[in-house]
Order: structure tokens, then C-alpha cells, then sequence
């Protein structure tokens, strides 16, 4: 659909110009703004996500957001409306599981597994069966209307506060729980805080990578951030630099191939994460 | 109750004081009848068999553990959680070997790390600049910079001692520190232990399985076992016939030539007692 028209303009090396010609495009400025945001909150929420890993917990949260966005397309509303629903109470539920939820996989993969069925069956029952479902599970980010984007501004910068205000507590329970524990931070409370904070980034970031490839965004920028950082701060700015950067690349190339934008966001992030994994092999690099 | 208890400490000025205390889980205690006093700066080791109750006691004095019956004060009053007068590090924890941040930032927490908010670079720089000084204090400065991955057990202990230090607290109540070290080091870091405590007047409360490496720094004992709490003077504790009535069975303690202690039978005792 839109990448039949995209592959059609021409690359030439001027690439001032090949961003011009991208530029005038508004579902282009659309894709980089939401592309922009999403990237940002992945970056930051997924610091956390991976060194509270919970990494697992978070890809099932899309998943169950799939069944809330499905559910959705069904009853005909914004989809991000769903997908906020579905995955807070995922969250609030993971969260009720208690201390290191990380190794409560089999009980979360299950429940996984159940809403994504849930999913397939409310696409099903929707007429534009193909197009939505693809949609869903592997990002649209070519198709954002202006709306999207000023929700999901909203919702990216009230992501920002929160973890702005929790910032020391959720370090502190991320790097050192008995500690935590010991000097009066709630785990419960935190966890809470948290796995809302996952559910809400996860809602937005389907938009861009689908629920399926969350973990490019969500995890693999933090990933590779975790092994080079040694503040927490610069962590979170490794991984925030890396998501962006991959989205723009993405969308940016895309614009110009005729493959989906998924596909380079995703294999811009693992290219990097194979070559941190490859240099560590070297004795010297995180000396 | 209460209020009898508080005027009680403020005479006796005991930091921690247990009477008739219980303590346990769900409905079953782990052992009763406890009766102990700390006083303010004193060294006391905390030991008896695995599984005696040994945490458990940590975990009634960092308030996340309410006793059964009894009565516990701490600083005058029922302990709660989040004291800052209490430096706590737990039993040898499990290091991320994927990350790579500072054992500098770890000490860090311990400063403001339970407040809500972030701290700004400024401020940050601040932080960095009190926790360095106190890994000084440890005498681990050149370890402010190193990942915690690639720290040995001692090296370890001493990065989560920075951490409790960094609160100023009272007390500190250290669970088992000396596990998985050779001879040598756990001597260093009970002296280091000691040195600190004796010159900032934290009393501390340590939880080890061996009495001979504490002999040359412990005020007082405090023994659990078979549902029992004895405390005291080492030698007054870790006796033959002290120990045989706590376990209620017959335990040998002999004496060397360099004053080191054995403590032969608990084995036996403890399956005994099953």
C-alpha cells in the first residue's frame, strides 16, 4: 500500500534533499514524531525493564494488549484505547504475583498464550480481518493519523514525569530489592508503579513495531545499554540514543525500499547488539 | 504494654532490648522466650545452626517481620521499617553479570537512594563525592570504579558495608558477611568491621556460623538454636553444658592452645531434634 508509492521516489546520495523529499509527506512527519516519542519512553522504561529483568513480563504484556487492541477494531475504537486497558490490567495482575515475577513465567506465558487466542478470535470476527491483525502485530507506523500523535505525545510525556518522580525508588528496588525492601520502599507498590508504566509505554509502542517486535524496542536498545553503562543515567541515555536511532534509521530507509518499516528498526537494533556482544569478547573493551 | 516497655529502655538505655519474645511465621514460631539486651556500640556475633532463626531476628529488628509475642524495642521504640538509624546488608546477594554499573553507584543508594525523585547532576556529582569517600572509609577507594561482576567475596562485602555505612546508622545488622571467605580475609573484614564500628559507635549485630573468627572483636554472643536464644559473654555461652541445654542434647565444646573454640555434636543435636 504506502511502500508501493514510497519505493517509487528516488534515493540520491544528497541526503539533505532525500530527507526533504521524505519530509513533505505528513504521514511521514507523522511516523517520525510518534516514531520520536515511542522510541524515548522504550528506551527509558526499558533500562528498567531489563535490569528489573522482566523482560518476558513485558512481551506478554503486548500480547495481552493485542487482545484489547483486537477487541477494540471489533466495537470499532481506537485501538491504543484497548491496548491501554488490556495491558494495565495484565500489569496489575503480573504485579499481584508478587516478588520476582521474572520467574513467573510459566503462569504469564499461559495467560499469554490465552489472549492471544482471545486476539485472533475478536480479528476474526472483524471483517478487515488481514490487514488489521498484520497491523497489530507488526507496527503501522506509516499510517498514523495526527491524533495518534498528540495521544501518544501525551502519554509519552506523562511516562516521563512518573519515572521522573519514582526515579530513586525504582533504582534502588531494580538494583538492590532487600535493601530496598529494608528501608521502607513497598515492593508491592513499586511493582505496581512499574508494571503500569510497562503496560502504558507497551500500548503506544505497538504502534511503531507491533506487539510482536516489542522486544526490539522495548528490550534490546536497554540490552545493550546494561552491558556499556556503568551509571544508571548513562544507561538510560545509551539505551534512549540506540531506540531513537534505530527508528529514524528505520523510517528513513524505508521511506526509500520497499520493505517494512519493522523489519529495519528491528535488525538495526540486534546489528547493534551483536556487534556490543562481539567487541566484549575482547578483553580490553569494558575494562 | 507499650508505653511500660518505652520507660523501661529510656532507664536501662538499652538500644535493643527483647523480652519474652517470640518470633516465626504463619502460625509457628521459630523460637520463643527470647530475652537479650544490645547496648549502644556494642559488637555482638549472632550465631547458631542453619535454620535456627538467625535472619528471622534481622528481619523483627528491620521491621519487616512483626513478632509473635513479647516484646522488641529498638531505639526505645517497636522497630519499623525504613529506619535510617539501621544499615542493613543482607546475606550474599546475586550480582547481575550483565551489568556493568560501578560499585560507586551502588554505595550510592544508600545515600538517598529511598527518596522519591532524582537527584540532579549536581547533586548527583555531590552523592558520587560522599559515597567515594566513604568506599575510603572501607578502605576500597580503588574499587569505586569496578563493576560489581568482577568483584571477589570480600571485595563484595565491603562495597554493601560502604552502602549500610552510607545512612550513618547506629546499628548494623550484617547477615553472614563472612560466608564463601578464606581465613585470611575474614579476619581482615571483621578487624575492618570493628575498627569502623569502634570509631563511629555503631553497634553491630553479625550473623556468622563460626565463633573463632569473631572471638578477638565480640562484646557478647547472641546464640540460637532448637528454638532457643541464649546471650552472654562468649565463654560463658559456649560452654559444654550452656550448649547442651539449649539443644537438648549433649554437645562438647574443647578449647585449644590459641583460645579457638570447637563445638562438637550440633550435627547430632539437630537430628536429634528432627
Amino acid at each position: 500500500m504506502l511502500s508501493s508509492t514510497t519505493a517509487s521516489s528516488n534515493f540520491h546520495w544528497n541526503l539533505w534533499l532525500d530527507f526533504q523529499n521524505m519530509w513533505q509527506y505528513a504521514f511521514m512527519q507523522h511516523a517520525f514524531e510518534t516514531g520520536t516519542v515511542v522510541a524515548v519512553i522504550a528506551g527509558i522504561v526499558g533500562y528498567f525493564v531489563v535490569i528489573r529483568r522482566l523482560s518476558f513480563a513485558a512481551h506478554a504484556l503486548s500480547h495481552i494488549g493485542f487482545a484489547g487492541a483486537a477487541g477494540a477494531v471489533l466495537i470499532n475504537i481506537n485501538p491504543i484505547f484497548g491496548l491501554l486497558v488490556f495491558t494495565s490490567g495484565g500489569g496489575l495482575a503480573i504485579a499481584g504475583l508478587g516478588r520476582r515475577a521474572s520467574s513467573r513465567d510459566i503462569q504469564i506465558g499461559t495467560v499469554l498464550a490465552f489472549m492471544l487466542g482471545l486476539g485472533v478470535l475478536f480479528i476474526n470476527l472483524y471483517k478487515g480481518y488481514a490487514t488489521e491483525a498484520y497491523s497489530l502485530l507488526f507496527g503501522e507506523i506509516l499510517g498514523i493519523s495526527s491524533s495518534d500523535v498528540i495521544i501518544t505525545l501525551i502519554v509519552g510525556l506523562l511516562i516521563i514525569v512518573v519515572v521522573a518522580m519514582l526515579y530513586r525508588r525504582l533504582l534502588f528496588t531494580s538494583l538492590d530489592e532487600d535493601v530496598a525492601e529494608a528501608k521502607g520502599i513497598s515492593m508491592l507498590t513499586m511493582s505496581i508503579c512499574f508494571m503500569l508504566l510497562i503496560a502504558v509505554a507497551t500500548s503506544i509502542a505497538v504502534q511503531v513495531v507491533g506487539v510482536l517486535l516489542i522486544f526490539a524496542l522495548l528490550v534490546t536498545p536497554a540490552a545493550v545499554a546494561q552491558r556499556l553503562a556503568r551509571r544508571p543515567s548513562t544507561g538510560i541515555l545509551i539505551s534512549v540514543v540506540i531506540a531513537v536511532a534505530a527508528t529514524w534509521f528505520g523510517l528513513f530507509i524505508s521511506y526509500y525500499l520497499p520493505y517494512p518499516v519493522s523489519f529495519f528498526i528491528t535488525s538495526s537494533v540486534f546489528i547493534i547488539y551483536l556487534i556490543v556482544r562481539v567487541l566484549e569478547l575482547r578483553p580490553s573493551f569494558l575494562a | 504494654m507499650p508505653e511500660r516497655s518505652v520507660t523501661k529502655t529510656q532507664l536501662t538505655g538499652h538500644l535493643i532490648q527483647a523480652e519474652q519474645l517470640a518470633a516465626g511465621y504463619g502460625n509457628r514460631n521459630v523460637w520463643e522466650k527470647a530475652n537479650f539486651y544490645v547496648e549502644r556500640g556494642e559488637f555482638i556475633g549472632l550465631l547458631g545452626p542453619n535454620g535456627a532463626g538467625k535472619s528471622t531476628l534481622l528481619r523483627l529488628l528491620l521491621g519487616l517481620l512483626p513478632a509473635r509475642s513479647g516484646n522488641l524495642t529498638l531505639f526505645g521504640k517497636t522497630p519499623r521499617r525504613g529506619n535510617s538509624r539501621v544499615g542493613y546488608v543482607p546475606q550474599r546477594r546475586e550480582v547481575d553479570n550483565d551489568s556493568n554499573i560501578h560499585a560507586l553507584e551502588y554505595v550510592r543508594l544508600g545515600l538517598l537512594g529511598n527518596r522519591w525523585g532524582f537527584s540532579l547532576p549536581s547533586q548527583a556529582e555531590h552523592e558520587r563525592q560522599a559515597a567515594l569517600n566513604i568506599l575510603k572509609t572501607v578502605n576500597s577507594i580503588d574499587l569505586a570504579y569496578r563493576p560489581l561482576r568482577q568483584l571477589s567475596g570480600g571485595e563484595l562485602q565491603r562495597v554493601f558495608l560502604a552502602q549500610a555505612l552510607a545512612g550513618q546508622p547506629e546499628l548494623l545488622l550484617l547477615d553472614e558477611p563472612l560466608a564463601n571467605l578464606d581465613i585470611r580475609r575474614e579476619t581482615q573484614l571483621i578487624h575492618l568491621i570493628h575498627t569502623i564500628a569502634k570509631a563511629q559507635k555503631i553497634a553491630v549485630l553479625l550473623i556468622a556460623h563460626d565463633i573463632n573468627p569473631l572471638l578477638p572483636v565480640v562484646d557478647r554472643i547472641i546464640y540460637i538454636a532448637n528454638g532457643q536464644v541464649a546471650s552472654g559473654k562468649p565463654e560463658d555461652v559456649i560452654t559444654s553444658r550452656q550448649l547442651t541445654a539449649l539443644y537438648g542434647a549433649s554437645i562438647e565444646v574443647l578449647h585449644d592452645s590459641r583460645g579457638r573454640l570447637a563445638v562438637l555434636g550440633v550435627e547430632e543435636a539437630l537430628h536429634h531434634a528432627e
